[in-house]
């Protein structure tokens, strides 16, 4: 619920201006306000409050209720950096107050230690940008908990022995288990791997002022009407508010950060909603609009004395792009299964998280997971078995028998950072602001396919050995649309081969900071929201450190 | 045209992180219309049509009857998907309207083309009916004879298809799916909330159990 926010004015040079009020942006206005710092979020789309959320599935999934409109912000795409973009819809974000993780499928897996050190572990892959982190494990670890606690998460400590050393149990028990949760479970157990109850950022227990999960089945895609989705809407942002420092300021689109002759951000220039220009005064920027939108705007406030582009100076803003590799393979079963019930995931395993190499022939690893997340005119236009009739009577027999009786495995596993995978902005194509479009450039190296199919296999044997009546995978193939943006401003020490330092500060622009799913240097096995909340709130503790130093001028 | 939306559904879900953008990403351009008027959609049915004729609405109301048939069970018909699609022509589908207008008359054209002596698709019998529509559908092998293309007629029962689905399986909430009638037939509970267990293979788990032998790490 939106409560009484200060109304700071744009000449007000408040303490921090927030871009994006999404996983990192809501998330970092609840640290800096409660730190005492003066905050203006400033995001792109409405304000939306859990009695705007339904379940039509025509206007959440057609028409972009939540989400960016291909129609007012299209988008180009090419495979390599030597052909002419076409336009084409290529990413997928949340386009309201709290951002994508108002319609997340809430898969909340931690980072494991091997993703930070994985480089030094496995060696260079040539034609990748492959490396290490700056930051390990164990400095994320407290910042894990925290989202767990204070975000939100249902799960079981312990139920997989795959999972890193965690210094406290999660807050709440995991959610109920679903039919394709048993199915899983049991098969995988026949296998002699080890499936885990999963981890969600859905409430399994009401807290205050938030409902418990009701398994209403429009989860998603959709956002929480009864706010047990642990979005950014339903929890930081609420107790940003409360401080009175904070004002979510939406439906104004950030074009441009400004710099003075010192090279310092003095601010963020946005069109509000009846597209006037103004420009938000603040003594330190945060930019969290996700890993598409960072880069492009970066790239969109050039001047003269940032000729490439703010913070630029490595070349790598927009660069390395990872989207996770994977895909989804289908079970039918005998018996009804209700999967329609309830939120998507209810069993995980990760034994395949580090596959070795030398004996697979490929780079990565990765989890499947145990899930239905179809809603009923999703399902019917593209869900059924291959081969079914789109129309008459046997298409009807089939939407009536394989709707309760389907279930999906989706493998989800690494990408590597290759260079030119990319987003920048398109020379000619522009949005309905008039500003270059986003354009993607995108070729999966060879082992995130090579993972994927072996992971295919995988999830083939598992329904095998739960005697699923029929099976199919979705076939292999190389993207050509982003949902996970990860890797675009990555993090590190060395200023020519990254973007941000480990306090999530520019190398380039001292008052200027970036934390979203750009801020990642290796892509994780799949989930990685949970990380960039976590990071998130390392990044409001490194802030508020150098702040209180001095150092930034807030 | 056809094959080429397939296609694409096929491209665009490989590599997604999650399988709702490959379905967001998919779904017809036709359903992502202008911003529509949800009190329009709740609105009660209309003592007339907003967009067709009564003619069309025949023509309509017949085609859906194929896409979705009455069986033991309810089809198009009885879920109202002819009304949602009035409705929906006169204001979140609007950008449709095109195709229906131009689409309808090539249709009937092909009707005429296989069965001379007719001019509406209402007065076939129901095989005649499913032959003029296989006859449209990219889907399925060539008819017998060649027929002259009809990329209109082709891409109107796309749209009307599609739109059938999604009048047919809408929650009743927003205006098609007249009581809930498609959801009885895939077996979908009318509720708001739903509580464990939800289905056969849940129902008699004894709780979660650490694996026997299974305190080994990797």
């Amino acid at each position: 619920m939106m409560v009484d926010q200060p109304k700071y004015k744009t000449s007000d040079e408040v303490d921090f201006v927030i871009i994006g009020s999404g996983a990192a942006g809501g998330i970092l206005a609840k640290e800096l306000s409660t730190n005492g710092f003066r905050v203006v979020v400033l995001e792109q789309g409405p304000y939306l409050t859990e009695a705007d959320f339904t379940h039509n599935e025509v206007e959440i999934l057609a028409q972009d209720e939540l989400t960016n409109h291909p129609k007012l912000q299209p988008n180009t795409f090419r495979k390599t950096p030597s052909e002419k973009a076409k336009p084409q819809r290529a990413v997928l974000y949340g386009r309201c107050v709290g951002g994508t993780s108002v319609h997340f499928t809430a898969n909340f897996w931690r980072f494991h230690e091997i993703d930070f050190i994985e480089r030094s572990k496995i060696g260079p892959i040539p034609g990748t940008t492959f490396a290490d982190w700056p930051i390990t494990y164990a400095d994320l670890e407290p910042y894990y908990t925290k989202v767990e606690w204070e975000i939100g998460v249902s799960g079981l400590a312990g139920a997989s022995p795959f999972d890193p050393p965690r210094s406290k149990p999660y807050p709440m028990p995991p959610l109920p288990v679903k039919s394709s949760g048993v199915i899983f479970e049991r098969a995988a157990r026949k296998l002699g791997w080890h499936p885990f109850p999963a981890p969600m950022a859905i409430l399994s227990q009401p807290q205050p002022g938030r409902s418990a999960c009701i398994n209403c089945g429009f989860c998603l895609a959709f956002g929480c009407e009864v706010g047990a989705k642990s979005s950014s809407l339903a929890t930081a942002i609420r107790v940003a508010e409360k401080t009175g420092r904070c004002e979510i300021r939406p439906n104004s689109y950030v074009h441009r950060i400004e710099t003075d002759t010192n090279g310092r951000a003095i601010g963020a220039v946005y069109f509000d909603e009846k597209r006037n220009t103004h420009l938000q005064k603040a003594k330190a920027v945060v930019v969290c609009a996700n890993g598409a939108e960072t880069p492009r705007l970066l790239l969109l406030s050039a001047n003269k004395q940032f000729p490439n582009g703010l913070a630029n100076s490595s070349g790598f803003v927009g660069k390395n792009l990872m989207l996770n590799s994977g895909g989804v393979t289908v079970g039918v079963f005998e018996h009804p299964l209700n999967d329609y019930k309830g939120f998507a995931v209810s069993r995980v395993l990760h034994d395949f998280y580090e596959l070795d190499p030398q004996k697979v022939g490929f780079y990565g690893g990765g989890g499947l997971d145990a899930r239905f997340d179809l809603t009923p005119i999703s399902f019917a236009l593209n869900a059924l078995p291959p081969g079914t009739p789109r129309w008459g009577k046997d298409f009807k027999s089939a939407l009536a028998h394989y709707f309760n009786r389907t279930m999906e495995i989706f493998c989800h596993g690494t990408s590597l950072p290759v260079e030119n995978n990319s987003f920048s902005l398109d020379p000619d194509l522009k949005d309905a602001w008039g500003l270059p479009a986003l354009r993607m450039t995108y070729k999966d190296h060879p082992d995130d396919l090579k993972l994927w199919r072996w992971q295919n296999e995988r999830a083939r044997e598992l329904l095998d050995a739960a005697s699923a009546q029929k099976q199919w995978s979705q076939p292999v193939g190389e993207s050509q649309f982003a949902v996970h943006l990860l890797g675009t401003c990555r993090m590190g020490n060395d200023p020519r081969t990254s973007v941000i330092n480990a306090d999530h500060r520019t190398h380039d622009v001292k008052n200027l900071f970036l934390c979203d799913g750009s801020s990642l240097v290796t892509s994780g096995r799949g989930q990685p929201t949970m990380t960039i909340e976590a990071l998130a709130f390392r990044a409001g503790d490194r802030v508020t450190a150098l702040a209180k130093r001095g150092e930034i001028g807030a | 045209m056809i094959n080429e939306l397939s296609r694409r559904t096929f491209l665009l879900r490989a590599g997604t992180g999650i399988s709702a953008a490959w379905i967001s990403a998919n779904w017809p351009a036709l359903l992502s219309a202008s911003k529509h008027a949800h009190d329009a959609a709740m609105a009660a049915k209309p003592p007339k049509f907003e967009f067709f004729t009564p003619e069309q609405a025949a023509e309509i109301d017949a085609i859906t009857a194929r896409i979705i048939p009455t069986d033991e069970l309810p089809g198009a018909r009885e879920a109202g998907v002819l009304y949602f699609i009035d409705r929906g022509l006169a204001t979140f589908s609007a950008d449709d309207q095109k195709t229906y207008r131009e689409g309808l008359p090539e249709l009937q054209a092909r009707v005429t083309e296989m069965f001379p002596n007719e001019v509406r698709f209402s007065s076939l019998t129901p095989q005649q009916q499913d032959e003029v529509l296989h006859s449209l559908d990219e889907n399925v092998p060539s008819p017998r004879r060649p027929f002259r293309a009809r990329p209109g007629a082709q891409n109107f029962f796309e749209t009307l298809r599609q739109h059938t689905i999604a009048g047919f399986l809408i929650d009743p909430d927003y205006g098609g799916n007249d009581s809930g009638a498609g959801w009885k037939v895939i077996g979908r509970e009318r509720e708001h909330m739903f509580q464990a267990p939800f289905g056969f293979y849940d129902k008699d788990y004894p709780g979660w159990q650490p694996a026997p032998k299974e305190a080994d790490k990797k």
